[in-house]
């Protein structure tokens, strides 16, 4: 294993793995949120069993230790890959050879990462966090999320959100198991194709319900 | 036809180098942009100024030398082509070509449009070849090698070393070049034996040159005058972490 992390290929293996392990996490959290289609009773509940489940609460730190590494190598692997070109070019045109968004993980990232703070901080840090800290949770974790989306401007800045999360996924999906080696002629079409429409199925399941609550509003008034 | 020209001259390696506008006249669309670029130096060194020096060779799409970096693409404005390849009927009459050199660190330019690749001898060096005693030449049915294996090592073969890879890589990386090497010997029983030892030697000069990282955006394959698939840098990276996880 002598010098594997610190050569270009093991830094990007840690990426694939970290970035793997964020995109299991966010089919458990988009699971967990279209209980909200279930009504009050059905999504209250769920959040009753994140907060007081052992398994769940022991891998809250790990997440927030996969997110920081996801974070710390993409930054350094950018910084690095920066100083291969000293001189740039007067005309590049990337836009025949590759897909936009495989060019802009880091800036995605950054999207992700800057609305992911508010995020925490709006239904996180009123919900679990609460049970971490011995504080009180929010009593129906349901009327929160319908009261905070039934912002409009919350919920355009949710909907771009998960919109930069979307892209991101599109490429960093596929692009995991192509840096892991499990691919080749054949798997490069499907790992891309499975991707699209892993990120597809994320992307309308977390924007559906800002969606349905601003819709829902709509009808009600 | 006749062209406008934004061509980067440099005197030598620690000059700073800069753009200069050129005309070339009455070109003819059946013309190479290397014959076009013939024209323009002929004309340059009737008007008793320095000619631009640029990489050829074979200018015949094998020997990978020429290079260039055309209105923003390695190549120019065409797929699986070198730029002897890239024909004027590509362009348009009055058009502004910009032409670069290779831009990257482990390339640096010797002058005008010409850069020095011997990085990539020196990846080569570190592990580009098989050194096992193979004896005299075996009958061609003696070491029995499955079709998919061959055509896929073969695949790989086909790479020229030109460095449009790394040009074009928003990375300046030269995974396809190396992992091209790197597929075309570990899928031949001769050069299995090493498959592990030069996955590791080569990706480690790689790094130690200045490469940047792949951040798998697929633009060297687009690029690539041979097609050389992505793939071949899968293989590359599972020989790598095999060979580093055995050590």
């Amino acid at each position: 294993m002598s010098k594997l992390w610190s050569s270009s290929i093991g830094k990007k293996l840690v990426m694939s793995l970290s970035g793997l392990f964020l995109v299991i996490f966010l089919l458990v959290h988009l699971v967990a949120n279209l209980f909200f289609y279930g009504g009050p009773d059905a999504y209250n509940a769920m959040c009753v069993f994140m907060d007081t489940n052992p398994f769940i609460r022991i891998m809250v730190p790990v997440l927030a230790l996969g997110f920081i590494i996801h974070i710390a190598w993409a930054t350094a692997i950018t910084l690095k890959n920066q100083t291969a070109r000293p001189v740039k070019y007067k005309v590049q045109d990337l836009s025949k050879s590759s897909a936009w968004e495989s060019r802009n993980m880091y800036v995605l990232g950054i999207i992700v990462l800057g609305i992911l703070a508010w995020h925490l901080s709006d239904f996180w840090a009123h919900m679990q966090l609460q049970h971490f800290i011995g504080g009180e949770a929010v009593a129906s974790p349901y009327v929160l999320l319908v009261e905070t989306f039934a912002n409009p401007v919350i919920s355009i800045l949710y909907i771009i959100w998960i919109i930069a999360l979307w892209f991101h996924l599109r490429h960093g999906f596929w692009s995991a198991f192509q840096t892991i080696g499990l691919d080749n002629q054949i798997w490069i079409k499907r790992w891309k194709c499975i991707a699209k429409v892993y990120a597809f199925i994320v992307a309308v399941g977390f924007i559906s319900i800002p969606v349905a609550v601003l819709l829902m509003r709509c009808f009600c008034c | 036809m006749n062209l406008k020209l934004k061509i980067w001259r440099q005197k030598d390696a620690h000059d700073k180098g800069h753009f200069e506008d050129y005309h070339v006249e009455n070109v003819s669309e059946g013309s190479s942009f290397l014959e076009m670029l013939d024209i323009l130096n002929n004309n340059l060194i009737h008007e008793g100024k320095e000619p631009i020096a640029f990489d050829h060779d074979c200018r015949e799409g094998i020997c990978g030398m020429c290079s260039l970096f055309i209105d923003g693409r390695a190549h120019g404005p065409d797929d699986d082509i070198t730029t002897c390849q890239l024909h004027m009927r590509k362009f348009k009459d009055g058009d502004t070509i910009t032409i670069e050199p290779w831009r990257s660190k482990a390339f640096p330019v010797i002058k005008d449009l010409v850069v020095d690749r011997s990085a990539y001898d020196k990846i080569l060096q570190a592990g580009g070849y098989i050194s096992v005693n193979t004896g005299g030449v075996p009958d061609a049915n003696a070491i029995p090698i499955p079709k998919k294996n061959a055509d896929e090592s073969m695949d790989a073969a086909a790479c020229i070393g030109c460095g449009a890879c790394v040009a074009t890589c928003k990375n300046g990386s030269a995974m396809l070049f190396v992992a091209a090497r790197v597929s075309s010997l570990a899928l031949l029983p001769q050069g299995k034996v090493e498959a592990a030892r030069r996955a590791k030697a080569m990706v480690a000069k790689m790094d130690e040159l200045g490469f940047g990282g792949c951040t798998n955006t697929g633009a060297c394959e687009a690029e690539c005058p041979k097609g050389i698939s992505i793939a071949h840098i899968a293989r590359l990276n599972r020989e790598f972490l095999c060979a580093k996880l055995k050590d």
